[in-house]
């Protein structure tokens, strides 16, 4: 394991949510309410042209007739979608250009989050762009990047600078009207990133965003469109954290990804969403559509951490069209105390010779509900299409619950399905092992989850993996009885 | 008019034919309002994503049985396991026929749900167990409820073991362009009492008939039922089938499912364990071609600690036919030591044939060991090459793979001569002629 065990020790003594900080940053927030005018108002904030504010406006317009869906097997009360600020931006907004003009205060926000910037840029030589409630606020290594001719930018910027490109793709994956919660970020989401990779560059570095949901009442709508171009490759890394807050905070995003002929994109979340208290009380409802399109020997690889969020509803899929495409989905989720999750995938096989595989660990502890929901769909044209499917649940403690839903829908004979699920508990004797050899019960728990998880934080980036591996310790800290 | 509307309309003419006073009549008008407040089924609901009506809802169904046609048993013979002695409860076209059936009431009863629903001496038991693991919610269910009146009724006294197994045939004969169908079975077996029971639907013509059947089965203390339901019904004929069993302490119920025939069968399995060390075990065979559609759907619901259950669902799908496996696991969290085990296998044979397939988990307690395992593919090539470079021709080959494949359900079927039938019914699914017994 890359970190020590004082590390580990120390992790484990800070038992609260450990970014649960609010920075006093001055914001520039929006009424309360949606409407029309909101979605215009939003659009004429960013110096949108018209094709996009109209194309805000049909999202709206579709939004309004259709219906929260209730089909998730989590329960919350639905949030009041006049009572959510659309749009908050940090205050002091002037483009910057080099680090050292960020306001020193969010600056320090970021250092307590552990994503130094400058420290980042030296060690990991990560490029971020950080979206700090809605605004884009600063994209590290832009020059670097721009010298292979990637783009990464805001997708507000992006939406000014490359018009052609954003307006080719944007909704392309996930169509305005794909569900409920698309179609209102369709509206009104105020920033994301924006991410291009031209014919047959391989991205030197890691790509990376950063969201955090600061102010009071708002909800965070982001939207990220990656587009790889033929023969490139991306990996790109998202993380996510909000203080507490007794009240419930909305998050609903986006994320598109394309990945043209030979392109391969690989996908990290690490999202550590406020969870809410040991009562159940706030925490962030999660209500994600991420949806990534493979074409011809395409490769879309999704990773992700689960930790944090009262209630998340999130399900990213691939559309594999092309012939010989590949899809991945790993994916830890982690629930404790209240939490509700309600997690998996969508492997969608309409191409030849096309390949998926899926590896799910859910761990429920204290009085949460983990569920994976995954579908996996082989069309009648999709020949040979092969699927691995494992799901794998640990229980720990009574009063949590682990459920499966996998649909398997096939309409060719050529395809070949396997799925597996279990459902266990850490056994006594495996703790008994560990004692015997002088490891505490807490850590020998610790230790269990890891080898538990292995396999998916094998496919995380260095950085992102160990931060997990902490992530998942904190998470179900004080869960064993 | 519509089936719904025609249905809540019958009701009436229903009610006067059967004892108003009766206390059962209160839990048909009870069902019949659930049913008119929820109607048919459709595929909005999660429950009947893969499975539509609405073709038979279209039909202009005949709902209430004439008097009993005449069967001769030579003709009907090839449809009864006539290879041993059996105790037979049959019905033509819904309607009880003393000739072809062998009744009892020595030391156990089979016999007539209508005779339990009005003899004054079943009241006791009627009053314990009639409709009482039966779903009040489910649509179909309640309609079946509504209307019941007539079926199968058997109990087995505690501590007896029934001599010979017994087998219950509803035969369709086609003096109807459309028949509605709706038995409803009771089986009470007492504690450490046993039974060994045959279920058959059969449809003599091409005319249309829907069944919709309901079986409650009580598995008491220590109990044993062995249950077989036989499917190979002709083309025109569909089937719902729903069956609850309420197992109690160290019962064992095994269920068998072999579905050959019909258009549309859809079978709602529910085992609900009201005790400990209960063991719950159902497979099924499906073997279906062109125009057919089945669907399994089924609930274990562990409820006390210390239970097993074990499904293994194995199907085999050619021509345009479309198969749905719907397995729900729920652990609840008293269900402690639970062992769930899940398994279903499909095989795609042509490319016009669908599977569509949910085993599904829900587990509230940490020390249990439950699994599900899916998995969609074709025949081993390998394995095929090696029958025929043996000499085996292809389609023997194919079939002597397909039987291997489905041979695990058979192994613990408990009548050799229904195990040979059922052998039987494979081979000429797969239409091939093995020349050696399978």
């Amino acid at each position: 394991m890359a970190y020590t065990e004082e590390e580990l020790k120390k992790e484990l003594e800070t038992k609260e949510y450990e970014y649960g900080f609010y920075t006093d940053i001055e914001s520039d927030t929006f009424p309360i309410g949606l409407s029309e005018e909101i979605v215009v108002a939003i659009s004429k904030k960013k110096e949108e042209p018209d094709w996009m504010t109209q194309w805000r406006l049909d999202a709206y317009r579709s939004w309004l007739e259709m219906e929260e869906p209730e089909w998730a097997n989590v329960h919350y009360t639905k949030p009041d979608f006049q009572a959510i600020s659309y749009y908050s931006a940090p205050n002091k907004k002037p483009k910057y250009d080099s680090i050292d003009e960020v306001d020193p205060e969010l600056l320090d926000t970021f250092k307590r989050l552990g994503i130094s910037l400058d420290e980042q840029k030296k060690l990991a030589g990560v490029a971020v762009d950080i979206v700090m409630d809605s605004v884009s606020v600063a994209t590290t290594f832009k020059k670097t990047l721009a010298e292979k001719g990637i783009i990464f930018c805001s997708i507000s910027e992006a939406i000014k600078e490359h018009p052609e490109l954003v307006k080719k793709y944007i909704g392309s994956v996930v169509p305005q009207k794909d569900n409920y919660y698309a179609a209102l970020n369709s509206a009104v989401f105020s920033d994301g990133s924006f991410c291009y990779i031209p014919k047959g560059v391989r991205c030197p570095m890691e790509l990376s965003t950063y969201f955090r949901i600061n102010q009071a009442g708002t909800g965070q709508f982001e939207r990220t469109l990656v587009v790889a171009d033929e023969g490139s490759y991306v990996s790109y890394l998202e993380g996510c954290t909000a203080p507490s807050r007794d009240e419930n905070q909305l998050h609903a995003a986006v994320v598109e990804l394309v990945a043209l002929d030979h392109a391969e994109i690989k996908y990290s979340t690490v999202q550590n969403w406020f969870p809410g208290d040991k009562e159940g009380k706030g925490g962030v409802y999660n209500f994600v559509t991420k949806r990534g399109i493979c074409e011809n020997h395409a490769k879309i690889s999704w990773t992700q951490v689960e930790t944090g969020s009262a209630v998340t509803w999130k399900y990213p899929s691939c559309v594999l069209k092309g012939d010989h495409s590949i899809g991945e989905f790993y994916s830890i989720a982690v629930t404790n105390n209240f939490q509700q999750a309600d997690t998996g995938t969508k492997m969608i096989h309409l191409g030849k010779n096309t390949r998926s595989t899926i590896i799910s660990k859910g761990i429920s502890a204290g009085k949460s509900q983990n569920s994976y929901r995954g579908l996996v769909q082989v069309g009648p044209r999709a020949e040979n299409a092969r699927n691995f499917s494992q799901c794998d649940s640990l229980l720990m403690g009574d009063q949590c619950g682990a459920h499966t839903f996998p649909y398997i829908e096939a309409k060719n004979k050529t395809a070949q399905i396997e799925h597996e699920a279990t459902t266990s508990k850490i056994g006594e004797d495996q703790i008994f092992y560990c004692n015997q050899r002088g490891i505490d019960t807490e850590k020998a728990i610790a230790l269990i989850v890891n080898g538990f998880s292995k396999e998916v934080l094998n496919k995380l980036p260095m950085e992102f993996a160990v931060e997990a591996q902490k992530l998942l310790e904190i998470s179900l800290e004080g869960s064993v009885g | 008019m519509e089936l719904k509307d025609k249905l809540v309309n019958a009701f009436m003419a229903f009610e006067n034919q059967v004892d108003l006073d009766h206390p059962v009549h209160d839990v048909r008008s009870a069902a019949i309002k659930v049913f008119e407040n929820r109607g048919f089924p459709n595929k909005k609901m999660e429950a009947w994503k893969y499975t539509s009506l609405k073709s038979l809802e279209k039909l202009d169904f005949s709902i209430f049985p004439k008097e009993a046609a005449t069967l001769e048993y030579k003709d009907v013979k090839k449809y009864f396991l006539h290879e041993v002695d059996t105790y037979k409860i049959v019905f033509v076209d819904g309607v009880y026929s003393s000739f072809l059936s062998e009744t009892t009431h020595q030391g156990i009863d089979v016999c007539l749900m209508s005779a339990a629903l009005t003899k004054d001496m079943y009241k006791p038991i009627i009053e314990a167990y009639f409709n009482k693991v039966a779903s009040k919610e489910e649509n179909l269910t309640a309609l079946n409820t509504a209307f019941s009146r007539e079926g199968a009724y058997i109990r087995i006294p505690k501590n007896t073991q029934a001599t010979k197994p017994i087998e219950i045939i509803h035969f369709a004969t086609g003096r109807e362009q459309a028949l509605l169908l709706q038995p409803r079975n009771l089986v009470v077996v007492e504690e450490n009492a046993e039974v060994q029971i045959l279920e058959r639907h059969q449809s003599l013509s091409e005319n249309a008939v829907f069944t919709n059947a309901v079986t409650e089965i009580f598995a008491a203390k220590s109990a044993m039922v062995d249950f077989y339901k036989v499917q190979n019904d002709n083309s025109t004929a569909s089937l719902v089938d729903n069956t609850y069993i309420d197992q109690h302490s160290q019962s064992v119920v095994t269920l068998h499912t072999f579905s050959f025939g019909g258009k549309m069968t859809r079978n709602n399995l529910n085992f609900y364990q009201n005790g400990e060390h209960i063991d719950s075990t159902m497979k099924g065979v499906t073997i279906i071609g062109d125009g057919q559609h089945v669907d399994h759907h089924t609930l274990v619901h562990h409820i006390q600690p210390n239970c097993e259950s074990h499904q293994d669902y194995k199907g085999i799908y050619d021509g345009n036919s479309t198969g749905v496996f719907n397995g729900k696991i729920m652990v609840d969290r008293l269900a402690q030591k639970t062992n769930a085990f899940q398994q279903n296998n499909n095989l795609l044979i042509s490319n016009k044939s669908s599977i569509n397939t949910k085993p599904q988990l829900e587990i509230f307690a940490d020390d249990v060991k439950c699994s599900h395992g899916c998995t969609i593919g074709q025949l081993d090539h390998d394995a095929l090459f090696y029958l025929q470079s043996r000499g085996i021709g292809k389609k023997e080959a194919q079939a002597l793979l397909m039987y291997a494949f489905a041979n695990n359900v058979l192994e613990s079927v408990r009548i050799p001569e229904l195990k040979k039938r059922v052998n039987a019914l494979i081979a000429e699914k797969l239409g091939v002629n093995l020349g050696f017994e399978l």
